[in-house]
């Protein structure tokens, strides 16, 4: 890289790490307001606590992690077709 | 007021853009949309344009709530890709994204069957263009496997029509619903268009390989006008909200793992396809607003996301994720507005995708599809993963790939810019959109509810991303194709027919060989006994043959005395 180049705002690490940090800050904040607010609950399944965030984490997690095992079934070398 | 078919102003248009070069010939693209929108504008209400061909009369122009949103939409998504693609010296593109806009609203004013078959057709033969213009070799075999399928579609539309014809004797476009095998094909017609589950290869093959500003328009219209044909001929039908359903899933896995970014917009595209024909299966008119709305918002982000993709590809020449990363050094412009386009697919609040997306849900609860809804709540967090966070993230943030460059011509900045600014303000402002919507709408995107939910499901699948990425759990991006059902005719086809061939070929070969033996066999047997020294052919003195009468006689003689 060119030294005379600036140094952008992520090449420092610790402001990734502030990324990072807000991110937590935000999910412990709309976690915390459903003490707060009434959500309005159409169905059964939306009485749990933190069910969207709960949700979102777990469907997130499941949908990578399982597509990784996709993975082992369905890549191919990227001229797989060419042959 | 008047009743000049929209798509008209487009043909004439592209006319002129064929004969114009440089500066005039950006002002004539640039007029056509602004002249075809005054046009819709002042179109009279409830218009009707009628052409008769031979005992049928042909309605080139219908007017009503739905096919003027579309209409519209089509008008603004063709601004926003000619002002993308203005820099461009290329004449093909030009002419051909213009005719192809063209006959997407031709297809969408379509008052009857026979009409929308021919908008169906040229929509096909228009648009590959915009996919060999590339002018690679991969991108002409696409664009040829493009084609067929497309072509397919239309025949199949056309056979439907015929069988349809035959059975009813109308060829009105209107609510067709599934019953009979002539509806079936119509929907089988409309469903490859539309992406559906194992028909929606042709998608993610043919625009990655389009250039950058042709998958811009190619994401706008074939897709939509497809959406529209099912709002418009099958609402209400059950069997399009598992449809629906499946096709917000599938696509999903497999963007978690495409590299080629523009690739994970296809199977992106497709997941969004997916919340528009669930709608449109509910049926409500909570469900076929949210449909169409969706459908209107979709354009413009998927459009938004596409052209940052297309900005990085045509300034870096790569688009693949294991090659990328760190360009929001270069590219501040096109990336803040990529993330824009990112926030607007996640449907996060003030953004577009947050008040069109989440009336197809509410629906799906009310008219009590719970396991629809929950798959389509697992694929709202799905889309956060690849439109939200992988698109933006391995192009321009990630570890840092070393590229260095600029950010794309003026032109591509401003329609980017241009649809960031529509997804805003949509979102923030949606009551604009909401009348124009085919049914009146009552329903308030901004609860305090929806906002939570929305955006704790939003922030969660964020903090999972985190998670995976710190632990390492998060695949890496690697160079390589996954199966899909393209398999099937890319791979097991030709192979068949290798196979076919290997395992024909010793077999004609054997039954020739033993046919040729058998002949020359005869020949050789005829040849023994007919041949100059066959015994047929030989040539006894007569001297012999007087011997042997005198033989016969003497035996006659003989039995004549016994």
């Amino acid at each position: 890289m060119n030294d005379k180049e600036k140094r952008h705002i992520f090449d420092n690490p610790r402001n990734v790490k502030r990324v990072i940090h807000i991110i937590y800050a935000v999910c412990a904040l709309v976690f915390a307001s459903e003490f707060f607010i009434d959500r309005h609950v159409d169905h059964p399944w939306e009485i749990l606590f933190g069910f969207y965030g709960l949700f979102g984490f777990v469907a997130f997690v499941v949908l990578v992690l399982a597509a990784k095992e996709m993975r082992k079934a369905l890549m191919r070398k990227e001229d797989y077709y060419d042959e | 007021m008047n009743s000049v078919a929209p798509f008209l102003v487009f043909f004439l248009g592209a006319v002129l853009v064929a004969m114009t070069r440089g500066r005039v010939r950006a002002a004539v693209l640039l007029a056509i949309p602004l002249v075809g929108a005054f046009n819709l504008f002042t179109i009279a209400d409830a218009a009707v344009g009628n052409v008769a061909v031979f005992d049928y009369t042909l309605t080139y122009l219908r007017v009503d709530r739905l096919s003027m949103l579309f209409g519209y939409l089509f008008h603004l998504a063709a601004f926003i890709g000619i002002v993308y693609s203005l820099h461009l010296r290329d004449t093909t593109q030009h002419v051909t994204g213009t005719l192809y806009a063209g006959s997407a609203l031709g297809a969408v004013f379509a008052g009857d069957l026979i009409t929308l078959f021919v908008f169906w057709e040229l929509l096909a033969v228009t648009s590959v263009f915009l996919i060999l213009a590339r002018r690679t070799e991969r991108a002409r075999a696409a664009a040829m496997r493009y084609l067929v399928i497309q072509v397919l579609s239309g025949v199949i539309l056309l056979a439907g029509v015929l069988i349809r014809l035959h059975q009813t004797g109308s060829i009105a476009f209107d609510f067709i619903g599934l019953d009979g095998l002539g509806s079936w094909l119509i929907f089988l017609a409309f469903g490859i268009k539309c992406a559906f589950p194992l028909l929606h290869n042709w998608l993610t093959d043919s625009y990655p390989e389009a250039t950058p500003t042709g998958t811009v328009f190619l994401c706008a219209f074939t897709t939509k006008v497809a959406v529209y044909a099912l709002a418009r001929g099958f609402p209400g039908t059950e069997i399009l909200v598992y449809i629906g359903a499946a096709m917000t899933m599938f696509p999903i896995f497999y963007a978690v793992l495409e590299n080629d970014l523009r690739k994970v917009l296809g199977y992106s595209m497709i997941n969004q396809l997916g919340f528009m024909v669930t709608g449109i299966g509910i049926g409500t008119a909570l469900a076929i607003n949210g449909a169409v709305s969706h459908a209107f918002n979709d354009v413009v982000f998927k459009g938004l996301l596409f052209m940052s993709m297309g900005a990085v590809l045509h300034m870096t020449g790569r688009v693949k994720a294991s090659e990328l990363g760190g360009l929001y050094k270069s590219m501040p412009i096109t990336a803040t507005c990529c993330l824009v386009g990112a926030a607007s697919i996640s449907a996060f609040p003030l953004f577009s995708g947050f008040v069109s997306k989440s009336m197809v849900m509410v629906a799906a609860l009310e008219e009590g599809y719970p396991v629809v809804w929950l798959f389509l709540l697992f694929a709202s967090a799905g889309v956060m993963e690849h439109a939200g966070i992988k698109i933006p993230f391995f192009s321009f943030f990630s570890h840092d790939s070393g590229i260095r460059t600029r950010e794309p011509p003026l032109n591509m900045l401003v329609a980017m810019i241009l649809a960031a600014v529509i997804c805003v303000f949509i979102g923030s402002y949606p009551w604009v959109l909401y009348d124009f919507l085919p049914f009146p709408v009552d329903y308030e995107p901004y609860t305090m509810a929806h906002v939570l939910t929305q955006t704790q499901l939003l922030m969660f699948a964020i903090l999972a991303f985190v998670t995976l990425k710190l632990t390492g759990l998060y695949p890496p991006e690697l160079p390589s194709v996954n199966i899909d059902s393209e398999w099937f005719y890319r791979r097991l086809l030709p192979r068949a027919v290798k196979l076919f061939k290997a395992v024909l070929a010793p077999l004609d070969l054997g039954v020739r060989r033993a046919a040729l033996g058998f002949v020359n066999y005869l020949i050789a047997a005829v040849f023994r006994r007919a041949g100059p020294d066959g015994v047929l052919a030989r040539s006894p003195l007569a001297g012999g043959m007087v011997v042997w009468v005198l033989v016969l006689l003497a035996l006659y003689l003989l039995l004549n005395f016994l």
